[in-house]
C-alpha cells in the first residue's frame, strides 16, 4: 500500500517503473494461465455435484475416509524415498559433469537427459518387460513383485533424475575459482573445501532439486497408474474421483490437498533465497576443472554406471517396440511403427506434438526467462513479486488432471474473451507452458542469482537502461541456461499427457496421448514404438542443442576463460 | 519489375474478390455447393473402429464430415461434463449408456427418436419418449484365462465366478478398480445383483484374497492376462478377443452365473448448432448397415437379426447377460463404491 504514497513514487527511476510495469503484466498473465484456471476447478471443492455451495462438507467427508490417510502417507513415503535416492545421485552426476574432467562429457550429459525425453509410460513398460511376471530379470526380485512401492520408486528415480540434474548442473556450473584457489592456499583439505565452498555454493540448487523431485513424485499419476499395483497415492485418488467417478468436487478436494507440498516448497524457497548470495561476482574468475586422474576415474566410473542404468531401460523399450507379440512371439518386426494401424491419426499426431513442442519452447522460454529476470531484478515491490513467485511455484504441485480440467472450466466458460483459444493448438501450448512453469522459472532464477547485481548497478551509473543490460549482458551470460529451459520445455511438451488429454481437438491430437490410447488398447509394442520415436526426436533436438551450445560457448562465453 | 508485381497483385486481388462474390451468389442460389457440415463427434469407440465408421457414414451422407474426439470412457465423460456450460460436441456416438443417461439427467441431451428406432431390441432404448439415448452394442465383463500360464502352473480352467475364489488362484487375478473404471463397477454391480447384496459382498471378501491388483482400466485386465503378466483377468470382452486374434494364448470365459454388461450409445447434445446433421447421424446409427459394422467387433448389437460373430468371441455371450437394472446401478453407485473402497481399496497396500 505504501507504494502508492507519492513520496515513494518520486524515488522511482525510469528503470524501476518499467520493471514494475513488467512485473504487473507478468502477474496478470500468470493469473490467467495458472491462477484462474486452477481456481475454476478447485472452487468446485466447495460445491456439491449440482453446483450448490456446501462449504467444507466435501473436505469433512474426505478427511473422515481412512483411505485418504493411507494414500497421503503412501504419497509422502514414496516421494521421500525417491528424493533421498535421486538428489545425491543427481548431485554426484552434476558434480562429475561440471567439476571433473570426463572423457566423453557431452555423451554423459546427453544420456542423463534421456529419461526426460521419454513419456512416463516408457519406464513403466520397460520395467514390466524387465521385471514383470514374464520379465528377464524377475528372479532378481526374489519372489517380490515390481507392481507397487518398489516399481514406483525405480520408475520415479529414472523419471526425476534429469530434472534434478538439470537444476544442479546450473547450480554447479558457475563457481568462482578464486574461492578454491584461496582454500588451496590456506591448505584446506579436499573434504573441507567440498563442505565449506562447493556445497554452500550449490545449496540453493540442492534445495530446489529436492523440492522439485518431491513434488514431481507426489503429483505424478502416470507411473503410479502403470506400475503402482494396489499402492494408492494421492494422484491416483484424483484420477479415481475425476475419471472414474466424474466427481469433480472430490477431485478438487484431493487437488487442494496436493497443493500443500507446493505451499511448503514456496515457504522453504523464500527462506533459502534470502540467504543466497551471488557466486559469480563481477570480479569472479570462472572455475575450470583441471585433470586429476584418481578423481576423474571415479567420476567416469560413476557416470558410466548411471548411464548404463538409463540406457538399459531405454534399450528394453526399443527392443520391446520391435517384438511381434510379447512374450509368446519374440520375433522382430517394424510393423509397430506403422502407427496408422493403431490410431486413426497415424503419424499426424506426431507432427502435432512437434509443432506444439516448438511453440511451447519459444513462448515459454521467453516468458520464463524474462519473467524470472523481472522478479529477480525489480527492487522492492514485494507484494506483486510475491504473487508472481507463488504463481510460478503452483504448477509444479498441481496434478495435470486438475490443471487440464481447470482449463476447460476457465477457457470454455461462456463469455470468456479468451474462449477462441479453446480447442486450438494455442491452448495446448499455453497449458504446457503453464504446467512446466516452475522448473523453467527455477532454472532461470538459479542462473540469474549467480550473476552479481553489480552489473546492474554499474549499468545504472553509466545511465544504460536496464533492459539494455538485460539484452547485452544478462541474456548472453545466461544463454546456456536459456537454451536448457527451451529444451526442457520442448521435451516435456513432447511427453506430457495428463493435462492435455482434456484439451486436444480432432486436429490437434498429440503423440503422447496417442501412445497412452494405444497402450490402453493393449498394443504395448506399438505404444513402446511411439515412445521410442518421441525419445529419438527429443534426443536429436538435444544433440543439435549441444552443438549449438559448443558454438555459443565459444562465441559468447569466452569471458568464462582466463 | 516492382510495378509488375503490384500490377499482378491487383489483378490477383480482383480475381479473388470476383471469385468470392461468385461464391456468395452460388451459396445463395444453390445450397448444394455449401461447405460440408463438420460434425464434432465425441466417442470412446476403439481407435481401429473410427475410420470404417466415419467412411461408412460419410458415404451415405456426403454433406457431412465427422471430426472425432476420442478417448477412454472416463476421460470423454469427464470432458463432456466439464464442457457442460458451453458444449463443444454435437453428437455422442459410442459412449457408455450410463454416461449418456447421466448427461440426460443433467439436461445435456437433446431427446430424439431416430428413424427406425422401434426395430431395436427394447433393452437398447432409454425408455424415455422421445429417446434420450439409443444403444448400439453391448460389451460384457467376462473372464480371460491364460492357458499357457495355466498349463505351466497346473491351474484348472475356471467356469464360474464361484471358481475364482478357490485357493488355486491366490494372487493371480486382476480386475478393474470400480472406483476408477466403469467396467469395474458393472462387474461388481453384476455380482451384487446375481448373488444379492449380502452374499455378493461375502463373495468379494473371498475374491479379494486372490486379487493381485485392482487396475485403473477396464481393458487392461484381459490384456495383462493375454501377455501372461497375470493368469486371470476380469474385464472387457472385446479386448480379450482382439488379443486372442493377435496370437495370445487366452480363453474367454462366460461364467455360468451370468455376467454384467453395459451398452454403447448414441445421443445428441442439447444446443448443438448442427442439429439436422446430428439427427442424420442418429438416424444412421440405428440402420442395419451401422449394426453390421458394430457386429464386426461386438457379439451383441441393437438390431435383431444382424448376424454378429466377431472372431474369437465366446458364442454363449448373449444368453449369459444378466437382467441388468441400470437404474438401480445408477442410484446405488455412490453407496456401493464407498462400501467397496472401505473394504478393499483402503487396505490394498502391497502384500509383502
Amino acid at each position: 500500500m505504501s507504494l502508492a504514497v507519492p513520496s515513494t513514487k518520486v524515488g522511482l527511476s525510469r528503470d524501476d517503473l518499467v520493471m514494475r510495469g513488467g512485473v504487473v503484466l507478468l502477474a496478470a498473465l500468470l493469473l490467467v494461465i495458472v491462477g484462474l484456471p486452477l481456481w475454476a476447478l478447485l472452487a468446485k471443492g466447495f460445491e456439491d455435484r449440482d453446483g450448490k455451495f456446501v462449504g467444507l462438507a466435501n473436505y469433512v467427508s474426505y478427511f473422515s475416509t481412512p483411505a485418504l490417510f493411507n494414500s497421503a502417507l503412501n504419497s509422502l513415503h514414496v516421494a521421500a524415498v525417491s528424493t533421498v535416492i535421486v538428489v545425491p545421485l543427481a548431485f554426484l552426476y552434476a558434480y562429475a559433469l561440471t567439476r571433473t574432467v570426463l572423457p566423453v562429457r557431452w555423451l554423459f550429459q546427453g544420456v542423463a537427459l534421456i529419461p526426460i525425453f521419454a513419456p512416463s509410460l516408457l519406464p513403466g513398460l520397460a520395467l514390466i518387460y524387465l521385471f514383470g511376471t514374464q520379465g528377464f530379470f524377475k528372479a532378481l526380485l526374489g519372489g517380490g513383485s515390481i507392481y507397487g512401492f518398489d516399481g514406483i520408486v525405480i520408475a520415479q528415480v529414472f523419471y526425476c533424475f534429469p530434472h534434478a540434474t538439470l537444476i544442479l548442473v546450473t547450480a554447479l556450473a558457475t563457481a568462482d575459482a578464486r574461492l578454491y584457489e584461496a582454500a588451496d592456499a590456506l591448505g584446506a583439505s579436499k573434504l573441507r573445501v567440498f563442505f565449506t565452498v562447493t556445497l554452500p555454493g550449490a545449496k540453493y540448487g540442492l534445495i530446489s532439486a529436492a523440492l522439485v523431485v518431491f513434488t514431481l513424485v507426489i503429483t505424478d499419476f502416470g507411473i503410479a497408474k502403470v506400475i503402482g499395483g494396489n499402492f494408492n497415492v494421492l494422484a491416483t485418488d484424483v484420477y479415481k474421483q475425476v475419471i472414474g467417478q466424474q466427481n469433480f468436487s472430490m477431485g478438487a478436494v484431493v487437488g487442494m490437498v496436493l497443493l500443500a507440498p507446493a505451499a511448503l516448497a514456496f515457504v522453504v524457497d523464500r527462506l533459502v533465497q534470502r540467504k543466497q548470495v551471488a557466486l559469480l561476482t563481477a570480479r569472479a574468475v570462472p572455475l575450470v576443472p583441471k585433470p586429476k586422474p584418481g578423481r576423474d576415474f571415479l567420476a567416469t566410473l560413476f557416470c558410466t554406471l548411471v548411464s548404463i542404468g538409463i540406457l538399459a531401460i531405454l534399450g528394453m523399450a526399443i527392443w520391446g517396440s520391435l517384438i511381434k507379440y510379447w512374450p509368446y512371439n519374440l520375433s522382430l518386426t517394424l510393423d509397430n511403427y506403422d502407427f496408422a494401424k493403431f490410431d486413426a491419426n497415424g503419424w499426424d499426431s506426431y507432427w502435432n506434438s512437434v509443432e506444439m513442442a516448438v511453440g511451447a519452447a519459444l513462448f515459454g522460454t521467453t516468458l520464463m526467462f524474462t519473467g524470472a529476470w523481472l522478479t529477480e531484478k525489480t527492487r522492492d515491490f514485494h507484494i506483486v513479486r510475491g504473487v508472481v513467485q507463488l504463481l510460478a511455484f503452483l504448477p509444479m504441485a498441481v496434478p495435470g488432471l486438475v490443471l487440464g480440467l481447470g482449463y476447460i472450466f476457465f477457457f470454455n466458460a461462456p463469455g470468456n474473451p479468451l474462449g477462441f483459444l479453446y480447442a486450438t493448438m494455442g491452448i495446448l501450448v499455453v497449458n504446457t507452458v503453464a504446467h512446466f512453469y516452475t522448473v523453467g522459472h527455477l532454472t532461470a532464477t538459479t542462473a540469474l542469482k549467480q550473476i552479481d547485481p553489480e552489473f546492474e548497478s554499474v549499468s545504472a551509473s553509466l545511465k544504460v537502461p536496464i533492459w539494455r543490460t538485460f539484452t547485452r549482458v544478462t541474456t548472453p551470460i545466461c544463454l546456456p541456461s536459456i537454451l536448457d529451459i527451451a529444451i526442457y520445455l520442448f521435451v516435456n511438451a513432447m511427453t506430457t499427457v495428463s493435462s492435455v488429454i482434456f484439451l486436444y481437438s480432432p486436429d490437434t491430437k498429440l503423440a503422447s496421448v496417442a501412445a497412452v490410447n494405444i497402450e490402453e488398447a493393449g498394443t504395448t509394442a506399438a505404444a513402446a514404438a511411439l515412445c521410442v520415436v518421441i525419445v529419438l526426436t527429443s534426443a536429436a533436438v538435444k544433440v543439435a542443442h549441444l552443438l549449438a551450445d559448443r558454438f555459443l560457448l565459444d562465441r559468447l562465453q569466452a569471458w568464462r576463460r582466463r | 519489375m516492382g510495378d509488375g508485381m503490384i500490377g499482378n497483385n491487383i489483378i490477383r486481388r480482383a480475381a479473388l474478390a470476383g471469385a468470392a462474390a461468385l461464391a456468395m451468389v452460388g451459396l445463395a442460389a444453390a445450397p448444394a455447393f455449401a461447405q460440408k457440415t463438420k460434425l464434432t463427434v465425441y466417442t470412446a469407440l476403439e481407435n481401429d473402429q473410427l475410420d470404417p465408421f466415419k467412411k461408412a457414414f460419410e458415404a451415405d451422407n456426403p454433406g457431412i464430415e465427422i471430426a472425432w474426439v476420442r478417448d477412454s470412457t472416463g476421460v470423454v465423460t469427464a470432458k463432456l461434463i466439464a464442457e457442460k456450460d458451453n458444449p463443444r460436441a454435437d453428437v455422442i456416438w459410442g459412449l457408455a449408456a450410463s454416461s449418456t443417461a447421466l448427461f440426460a439427467t443433467m439436461g445435456m441431451i437433446e431427446p430424439y427418436a431416430p428413424k427406425g428406432v422401434e426395430a431395436l431390441k427394447p433393452m437398447f432404448r432409454s425408455g424415455k419418449t422421445p429417446d434420450t439415448w439409443v444403444g448400439m452394442d453391448a460389451y460384457l465383463s467376462l473372464v480371460c484365462f491364460n492357458t499357457a500360464e495355466g498349463k505351466k502352473g497346473n491351474k484348472p480352467v475356471p467356469t464360474s465366478w464361484a471358481d475364482l475364489i478357490k485357493p488355486d488362484y491366490k494372487d493371480s487375478i486382476v480386475m478393474p478398480n470400480p472406483a476408477s473404471s466403469g467396467t469395474g463397477y458393472l462387474t461388481i454391480a453384476a455380482w451384487l445383483q446375481i448373488m444379492g447384496e449380502e452374499a455378493g459382498w461375502k463373495y468379494m471378501d473371498a475374491l479379494h484374497q486372490n486379487i493381485a491388483q485392482y487396475i485403473h482400466s477396464g481393458s487392461a485386465p484381459c490384456v495383462q492376462a493375454a501377455k501372461g503378466e497375470r493368469l486371470i483377468g476380469i474385464g472387457l470382452d472385446m479386448r480379450g478377443a482382439s488379443e486372442k486374434t493377435k496370437g495370445a494364448p487366452i480363453d474367454l470365459i462366460v461364467p455360468k452365473e451370468g455376467l454384467g454388461w453395459e451398452l454403447e450409445a448414441t445421443a445428441i447434445m442439447k444446443g448443438t448448432k448442427n442439429l439436422d446433421a446430428a439427427k442424420k447421424l442418429a438416424d444412421w446409427a440405428v440402420t442395419k448397415k451401422a449394426n453390421e459394422l458394430y457386429a464386426k467387433t461386438y457379439a451383441v448389437v441393437a438390431l435383431p437379426g444382424v448376424k454378429a460373430a466377431p472372431v474369437n468371441y465366446p458364442v454363449n455371450a448373449e444368453p449369459g447377460m444378466i437382467k441388468n437394472d441400470m437404474e438401480w446401478m445408477a442410484k446405488n453407485r455412490e453407496r456401493i463404491l464407498a462400501e467397496w473402497t472401505k473394504r478393499y481399496d483402503g487396505k490394498s497396500a502391497p502384500k509383502k
